[in-house]
C-alpha cells in the first residue's frame, strides 16, 4: 500500500487475514461474492457441482482481510471466512 | 360497579348466584376456565362478551385487545394460544364468516381456543339484533378442506356459562378450536346463573411434552393416541409449525400426498373417533315415544311448550336436545329412528341439522322439518302441527 | 387404496432434504450459521440470485449480535417466498396464513411478553393483503420487529403485481405495465406510528445487519424494509435477468440518506433508491400504555 506519509502507528495496526471455505454443493452460482469482494479474492472456477453451477474459488487468498462480506452476502450459506493468523499482503 | 344487573368484584373470579345476561355469563365462564386473552371485534349480538372481557380481564391478569377486524381477532387468539395462554373470541354471523380461513389455520396447527358465535338472522348483514341459527352447517363445514370440529349449543345463560368452560376443556383435550354456537336469544337473555366457587370448577390444563426438545416432534402421537402433546413458543423446544400440510416435525410436505393421508385422517379421527366422549345429549320422555323432537339451542327451549300441548292431546312425544351438535350423534339418531313413528326438527334456519337427522334416520321414520328463516322464535302452533303430522294425526290447516 | 398410515405416522418423515438430494453428509454444520438453521431442510427453495438467503443470513447474524435469548425469539411469517423463512430458522417459528402474520404475532407477544416476536414476511403478504394489520400494529406500537422483504411483486405465484410494484412494472397481471400507484412501505410504517423504520437493499448487507440489531433491541413496532432481487418473478422482466444485475442496479442507484422524510423515498423503476434509517423515535409501547392507564384507573 502506498502511503503519502507513513502513519506513526503503522507497526501497531494489524490487518486481519481470513481463510475462505466454499461449500461447493450449496453454491448456486449467483456470482455475488465474486463481484463484491472488496479485495478481489474470488473468481469463478471451472469446476461444476452436482447441480451444474460453477462455485467460486480463491485466487488471491493472501489478500483476504476477513471482512466477511462474502459470508454475509451469500444467499445459500455456501461460503464463510475464518480469521487466521497470517500476513496480509496489502496491495 | 354494576352492569347488566351483575356485580363486578375487583378481586378475580366471581362466584355466587347472579341474574346475568347470556353473553356476560359466557365471558365469566371463560374467566373461570382460565381464559386470559380475548381478541375480538364488536358485533351485535356478541358485543357484550367483548365488553365484559375488556372490563374483567385486566382484573384477573389477562389481556383484552380489540383487533381491527375478525380475521385479526382469530389470528391473535391463535397466537396467544401458541404463547401458552387460554384464549377466546366472540362474534356473530358476518364475523364468523371472516374467521373461517383462520379457524382452519387453528385446526391445522392444532391450537386450543374457543370461538363463541352468537348467531343472528342472516344471510349477510341480515338481522343484527334478532335470533338465528343459520350458521350450524357453516360451523361444521365453513372452513375449506376436511376436518372435524366440536360445536356446543346452549339453551340458557346458565348453560352458556357451563358450556364455555366445557369448550375450553375440550379444546385442550383435543388440541382444537371449539365452537360455542349460541344465538341472540340466549345471548341477550337475562336469567339466574350460578357460578360455583373456583375449586368446584373442573379445568383441564394443557398437555405438555414429557420428553426433552431433542426428542420432541410437535405432531407425533404415540401408539393408540390421536392428540400430540403441545409445546409452545418460548419453552426452548424450537418448534416449527405451518398451515401447509406437514409431517410430524411440523415441516411442510407438499410435493405429494404422502403427509396428507396421515395428517388429515388424524385431524378428522381425533374428534370423530372420540365421539362417545364428546357428545352430550339431553333426553326427555324418549321411552315409548311415538314422536321425538330433535332440536338444539333456543329452538329446543321453545319446543317445550308445544311438546306439552301435544302430550295433552295424547301424543306420546319426547325430546332429544343436542347439546353438542358437532360431532353429530349419528348412532343415537339412527337407533332412535328405528323405534319412533316420526321426528320433528325445529330450528331457526331453513333446514340445516334436519339434513343430518334425515341422513341418519335413513328412511326409517318420518322426519318433519320446522324451518324458520330467522328473526324470531317458532310459533308454537307450527311446532305443534309438525308434531301432529309426525304422529300421523290430523293437522290444523291454519297456514 | 393403500392408506399408508401406520398409526398416523409418515414413514419417510425423518428423511432430510440432504439425503433426498444425495448430498454428502459433510456439508451441514460447517457454516457458522448452521446452528441457527434447520439444516435438515436445506437446500432452501429460493431461486439462484434471490436475495432472501442474504436477508436471512443478515437476520441470523443480527440475532447473534443482539444478545437476545434465542429460546425466547419467535419468528412468524405469512405466505410467499419470504414466508418460507420461518421454515428454515431453528427457532420457535410459525408459518401462518396470507397476510395474517402480524395479528398472530400480536397475540403471541401479548400472550407471553417475554417473547421477542419477529415478523418476517414479504411485501405482498404484509402490505397488500396484510395492509390493514400492518397499519394497526404500527398504530398501537405493538412490540414486534417486522422485516418486510420487498421485491415488488408476488414472487411465489409467478410474479404478479402487488401494492409495491412501481408504476410501469411489468408482471404477469400487469402485462402492459402497472398503472397503479404503489405503497411506500417505509412511509406507510412511519405514518402509522412505527418507532423505527429503516430500509436497506440486500447489497448493503452490513448496514442491514446493523439495522436489524437495532430494530430487534428497540421496544415497539420496528420495521426494516429489505429491498431484494427477484430475478425470476420481477427482475428478468426489467432487464435484470440475474440477481447480480439487480445488485448492480442497487449499487448504482442506491443512495443513503439517514433521517430522510419517508414520504420522499418512493421507489420507481429508475431513479434513486433511497435507503437508510428514516425513523428512530421513542414512544411507549402498547403494553406500556396499557399498564400506565390501568394503574392510573385501578390504583393497582
Amino acid at each position: 500500500m502506498k502511503f503519502w506519509r507513513e502513519p506513526l502507528d503503522l507497526k501497531d495496526i494489524r490487518v486481519p487475514h481470513g481463510e475462505i471455505t466454499v461449500l461447493l454443493e450449496r453454491c448456486k452460482g449467483c456470482g455475488w461474492c465474486i463481484e463484491f469482494c472488496p479485495r478481489d479474492v474470488l473468481e469463478v472456477s471451472d469446476e461444476i457441482n452436482s447441480k451444474g453451477y460453477h462455485p467460486p474459488r480463491t485466487v488471491r487468498k493472501e489478500a483476504c482481510v476477513s471482512c466477511g462480506l462474502c459470508e454475509l452476502l451469500c444467499p445459500e450459506f455456501a461460503i464463510f471466512v475464518e480469521e487466521t493468523e497470517g500476513e496480509v499482503v496489502l496491495l | 360497579m354494576s352492569k347488566g344487573g351483575v356485580r363486578t368484584s375487583h378481586d378475580g373470579v366471581l362466584s355466587g348466584e347472579f341474574f346475568m345476561q347470556g353473553d356476560i355469563a359466557s365471558a365469566e365462564g371463560a374467566i373461570c376456565a382460565g381464559c386470559r386473552f380475548f381478541g375480538g371485534y364488536p358485533i351485535t349480538p356478541a358485543t357484550e362478551v367483548a365488553q365484559r372481557m375488556s372490563e374483567r380481564l385486566p382484573l384477573v391478569g389477562g389481556i383484552y385487545i380489540q383487533m381491527e377486524d375478525e380475521l385479526a381477532s382469530m389470528n391473535a387468539v391463535l397466537g396467544a394460544s401458541w404463547a401458552g395462554v387460554k384464549a377466546m373470541t366472540a362474534t356473530s354471523g358476518p364475523g364468523f364468516s371472516l374467521m373461517m380461513e383462520n379457524l382452519g389455520l387453528g385446526i391445522m396447527l392444532e391450537t386450543p381456543c374457543v370461538l363463541v358465535n352468537v348467531q343472528r338472522g342472516g344471510p349477510s348483514t341480515g338481522l343484527p339484533t334478532l335470533v338465528g341459527q343459520g350458521d350450524m352447517m357453516q360451523a361444521r363445514y365453513g372452513s375449506h378442506g376436511d376436518y372435524a370440529i366440536i360445536a356446543l349449543v346452549p339453551s340458557s345463560p346458565q348453560e352458556l356459562f357451563d358450556l364455555t368452560i366445557h369448550a375450553f376443556n375440550l379444546s385442550e383435550i383435543y388440541r382444537s378450536p371449539v365452537l360455542v354456537m349460541t344465538d341472540a336469544e340466549v345471548g341477550h337473555m337475562t336469567e339466574k346463573v350460578i357460578i360455583p366457587p373456583p375449586e368446584e370448577i373442573e379445568t383441564v390444563p394443557r398437555r405438555k411434552p414429557t420428553v426433552p426438545p431433542e426428542e420432541y416432534l410437535p405432531y407425533r402421537v404415540g401408539p393408540g393416541e390421536l392428540v400430540p402433546p403441545m409445546a409452545v413458543a418460548g419453552e426452548g423446544y424450537r418448534i416449527h409449525t405451518t398451515g401447509l400440510t406437514h409431517d410430524e416435525r411440523g415441516y411442510p410436505v407438499t410435493a405429494d400426498d404422502s403427509a396428507q393421508w396421515p395428517l388429515v385422517q388424524r385431524l378428522v379421527d381425533k374428534i370423530e373417533k372420540n365421539k362417545d366422549k364428546i357428545i352430550v345429549l339431553e333426553e326427555d320422555g324418549l321411552d315409548g315415544a311415538e314422536v321425538v323432537i330433535i332440536s338444539y339451542g333456543i329452538a329446543a327451549r321453545t319446543a317445550i311448550w308445544p311438546m306439552q300441548m301435544a302430550r295433552e292431546e295424547g301424543i306420546c312425544v319426547g325430546m332429544l336436545r343436542l347439546v353438542t351438535v358437532w360431532p353429530f350423534p349419528d348412532e343415537q339418531i339412527r337407533e332412535l329412528a328405528s323405534r319412533v313413528r316420526g321426528m320433528v326438527v325445529p330450528e331457526i334456519n331453513m333446514g340445516q341439522i334436519v339434513r343430518e337427522v334425515e341422513r341418519c334416520a335413513a328412511g326409517q321414520t318420518e322426519v318433519v322439518s320446522v324451518p324458520h328463516p330467522g328473526g324470531g322464535i317458532h310459533d308454537p302452533q307450527r311446532v305443534l302441527d309438525a308434531i301432529r303430522k309426525a304422529a300421523g294425526r290430523k293437522v290444523n290447516v291454519e297456514e | 387404496m393403500g392408506l399408508r398410515m401406520n398409526g398416523y405416522r409418515l414413514d419417510k418423515s425423518l428423511e432430510t432434504h440432504a439425503e433426498a438430494e444425495g448430498w454428502d453428509e459433510e456439508i451441514h454444520g460447517r457454516h457458522p450459521m448452521d446452528d441457527l438453521l434447520r439444516t435438515d431442510r436445506l437446500p432452501h427453495i429460493w431461486c439462484p440470485g434471490c436475495g432472501l438467503g442474504t436477508a436471512l443470513t443478515c437476520f441470523l447474524s443480527a440475532l447473534r449480535k443482539s444478545g437476545l435469548d434465542l429460546d425466547k425469539v419467535a419468528v412468524v411469517s405469512g405466505i410467499g417466498c419470504t414466508g418460507r423463512v420461518a421454515g428454515y430458522v431453528r427457532l420457535d417459528s410459525f408459518h401462518t396464513t396470507h397476510g395474517r402474520a402480524i395479528p398472530f404475532a400480536t397475540g403471541l407477544g401479548l400472550g407471553n411478553p417475554e417473547l421477542k416476536v419477529v415478523v418476517f414476511s414479504g411485501d405482498g403478504d404484509l402490505v397488500t393483503i396484510g395492509g390493514n394489520h400492518f397499519i394497526h400494529a404500527a398504530r398501537r406500537n405493538i412490540d414486534m420487529t417486522v422485516i418486510c422483504v420487498n421485491n415488488f411483486n408476488y414472487g411465489m405465484t409467478g410474479g404478479q403485481v402487488g401494492a409495491t410494484t412501481p408504476v410501469g412494472g411489468i408482471t404477469t397481471t400487469s402485462p402492459y405495465g402497472n398503472y397503479e400507484y404503489p405503497f411506500n412501505v417505509s412511509a406507510l410504517a412511519a405514518a402509522s406510528g412505527a418507532v423505527y423504520v429503516a430500509r436497506w437493499t440486500v447489497l448493503h448487507a452490513r448496514r442491514l445487519e446493523r439495522s436489524i440489531v437495532e430494530a430487534l433491541l428497540k421496544p415497539g413496532f420496528s420495521l426494516v424494509e429489505v429491498i431484494s432481487p427477484c430475478p425470476t418473478g420481477f427482475g428478468r422482466r426489467h432487464r435484470q435477468r440475474e440477481g447480480l444485475d439487480t445488485l448492480r442496479f442497487y449499487h448504482e442507484h442506491g443512495v443513503i440518506r439517514h433521517g430522510a422524510d419517508p414520504r420522499e423515498t418512493d421507489i420507481g423503476l429508475s431513479g434513486a433508491l433511497i435507503e437508510g434509517k428514516f425513523v428512530d423515535i421513542d414512544k411507549p409501547t402498547f403494553l406500556e400504555q396499557r399498564t400506565r392507564r390501568l394503574e392510573q384507573v385501578l390504583n393497582k
